[in-house]
């Protein structure tokens, strides 16, 4: 599995968390492409994402996350090593 | 009536809260008649993410709340130096949230016991300077919570006992809080000390919130924190909790009294799980003596029911219930019945069932009343109903302590009028399967047993050996019909027997049984499609019904009328026999899908 096929499942928590069942993200999406992505956001779609597959992402790797892509990749190596 | 826009708070983990919050919030906030309330929150962390759970919450509690939340830290400026924009808002509450991450000053290491003391009259007076120009300022209620122990013991066990101690420190401070609390009725604390120990410490602080945002809790620390302070508005608003509603057959007691009898109920001391009910009992108990009513609603003949209660181990007597229905109805109906005899709204009831089908049901058409998810495992129920925090009070009185006294269980009856027209709806909602077929080997032992113990609806009671039931597999002239039924909630198993055998063209029915748990499913109208199917393609032209009367099984006294049968013969024991003519007779059951068995 690659890290990209789970976009469609991120895509998914995406529209929960933004109530908007028409967004489409892709791996350059970001807080600057989606509309209403603040920072209070940013925290409830980590939050939603670590319960959502079970991981918890350490503090520098939070830091590293700047766009869906670069989440997508932190969510693939977290549960590569599960 | 579960609302009609689909939102059931209850059924939701709090990870769905939190994913889903937009959409329930929109929902929510589209309800009618929300009683609008300001909340100021104080607080010395990101408060973001408890103010999210506790709006959805409120909205579901019937509230419309608007919140003003000060900057990460203030809560001291805000409430003392800089309150105007505070005192604009115009607050109906002020929540004052902070932890043990913002005590100003612990006592220092070795300190001794009198500088410790004077540390922890310091902190307090930083908090009741808080608290006392919140009232000059804006004299509403507020809500401070007391403290989490630390997230670390730096002194281990010593940490709880010495004066330099931090744990010690916020023992020490939360019984000031309480002291403070105490004479100052403006003043109510959230006990976030126990909160967070019936968490657990580990799982209550979450480090990389605190270090990336400043959240100072797990999510499930701020659904737990949120939980309880929607506990404490409601109470303000009078909308607390004042019935627990209980069924009898595994919820108050192990076992199904009807069929096993009063003798062989699981209660008392004998057995562990007669322990588990016991204590169960006694959790009840200690609710109604702190003046939360308690009302049986049970699926049971009343006079069998009752005699649950002089089990010379049962801790709740009969003199405990406020309010006493054991019956056959639907029990929404039994429920709108005690809201009525008690002259209280269900929308204060809470009900507690291990059946989950009675619960969907009772949710689904009561308006406001609290059904939790207990599951069926007796040990877990008091402390399910503790999560909810149903019963939370701002205050006690001595009126409290004696309410339970004022009602009786005999006063206040009314009429029942109202009966709900969708029953057949809700049948369907089960989605019901069943499977009927001619008895076979592998449920031989099964419907052996359930001849020897099922005494309710059983029309006959007859009790049969396995080799008697065995003998019907190659009788010719004996039909024996099994039925299975499976719903939504899962699988009942092998719940129904009927057994006829024929006399040229008449076929007798000398057995027609089903376990309680499935009463009032239409399965009996299922079995009899069955029946006549296979009677009919004997070339049967009558079915006759037998009834034989017994202490236990007056609920099926009427089964064979209710079915179509005429009485052909009454004998002055109540013993009675039914026709039905096999001709023109049309399949009568609606709402239960049938399969046929795999290997007949």
């Amino acid at each position: 599995m690659s890290s990209d096929d789970r976009l469609p499942e991120i895509q998914e928590i995406f529209r929960d968390v933004f109530d908007d069942p028409n967004l489409v993200i892709d791996r350059h999406s970001n807080a600057e492409t989606v509309p209403d992505w603040d920072s209070l956001t940013h925290v409830n779609l980590i939050t939603a994402i670590e319960k959502r597959y079970k991981v918890k992402f350490a503090l520098g790797q939070l830091q590293q996350l700047h766009h869906v892509g670069d989440l997508l990749d932190l969510l693939d190596q977290k549960l590569a090593s599960k | 009536m579960s609302h009609p826009d689909g939102v059931d708070l209850a059924s939701l983990s709090v990870d769905e809260l939190l994913t889903k919050r937009k959409g329930l919030r929109r929902k929510l906030a589209a309800r009618e008649n929300l009683q609008p309330i300001r909340i100021a929150v104080l607080s010395g962390s990101t408060t973001n993410e408890v103010v999210d759970l506790l709006e959805l919450r409120l909205l579901d509690a019937g509230f419309a709340p608007t919140f003003h939340q000060s900057e990460y830290g203030r809560f001291y400026v805000d409430a003392v130096h800089d309150a105007d924009t505070l005192v604009q808002f115009d607050p109906h509450l002020v929540y004052v949230h902070t932890s043990v991450r913002n005590i100003q000053r612990f006592a220092p290491m070795g300190c001794s016991e009198i500088e410790f003391e004077e540390h922890v009259k310091a902190e307090i007076s930083f908090f009741q300077e808080i608290w006392t120009s919140l009232e000059e300022k804006i004299g509403c209620l507020v809500i401070q919570n007391n403290f989490e122990f630390p997230p670390y013991a730096i002194l281990g066990n010593l940490d709880a006992t010495i004066a330099g101690g931090h744990t010690r420190f916020v023992s020490a401070l939360n019984l000031e809080c309480a002291q403070r609390a105490a004479s100052n009725s403006k003043l109510l604390v959230q006990d976030i000390w126990s909160i967070s120990a019936r968490i657990g410490l580990d799982q209550w602080f979450d480090f990389e919130r605190w270090f990336s945002y400043k959240i100072n809790t797990s999510l499930e620390g701020s659904h737990a924190i949120a939980i309880s302070l929607t506990a404490i508005i409601r109470a303000m608003y009078g909308k607390t909790r004042k019935v627990l509603v209980l069924d009898l057959d595994n919820t108050l007691w192990g076992g199904v009294i009807g069929d096993d009898g009063v003798e062989k109920i699981q209660i008392g001391r004998e057995t562990p799980v007669a322990e588990a009910y016991s204590a169960f009992q006694q959790y009840c108990l200690s609710l109604r003596n702190r003046g939360v009513l308690l009302a049986v609603c049970s699926k049971n003949n009343e006079e069998i029911a009752k005699l649950g209660f002089e089990h010379p181990d049962s801790i709740l007597k009969l003199e405990h219930i406020s309010c006493f229905k054991a019956n056959w109805e639907p029990k929404h109906e039994n429920i709108a019945l005690i809201a009525k005899e008690l002259n209280l709204g269900a929308d204060s009831f809470v009900f507690v069932d291990d059946n989950p089908a009675e619960r969907e049901i009772v949710r689904a058409q009561t308006d406001g009343i609290a059904v939790p998810e207990v599951g069926s495992d007796v040990a877990q129920y008091a402390k399910i109903l503790e999560t909810g925090r149903y019963f939370e009070q701002i205050s006690l009185s001595q009126e409290d302590y004696e309410r339970a006294a004022l009602y009786d269980q005999n006063t206040r009856r009314t009429a029942f009028e109202g009966k709900f027209a969708d029953y057949g709806e809700y049948l369907d909602s089960l989605s019901m399967t069943a499977e009927i077929g001619r008895f076979q080997p592998i449920y031989l032992e099964r419907i052996a047993q359930l001849t020897n113990k099922t005494n309710q609806f059983n029309l006959t009671t007859r009790r049969y050996t396995l080799d008697e039931i065995e003998s019907i597999l190659t009788d010719p002239d004996a039909i024996g019909i099994y039925g299975r039924l499976r719903d939504r909630f899962g699988d009942n198993g092998l719940i129904s027997v009927v057994l006829g055998r024929r006399t040229n063209d008449i076929l007798d029915i000398e057995l027609w049984l089903m376990s309680c748990r499935v009463l009032k499913r239409d399965m009996e109208l299922a079995m009899l499609d069955t029946l006549v199917g296979y009677a009919r393609g004997m070339g049967i032209a009558i079915l006759h019904g037998h009834y034989r009367p017994t202490k236990k099984n007056a609920m099926v006294q009427d089964h064979y009328p209710k079915l179509g049968f005429e009485m052909v013969s009454q004998n002055p024991d109540g013993s009675a026999i039914y026709s039905l003519e096999v001709k023109g007779f049309a399949p009568r059951n609606t709402h239960i899908k049938i399969m046929e068995p795999a290997n007949e």
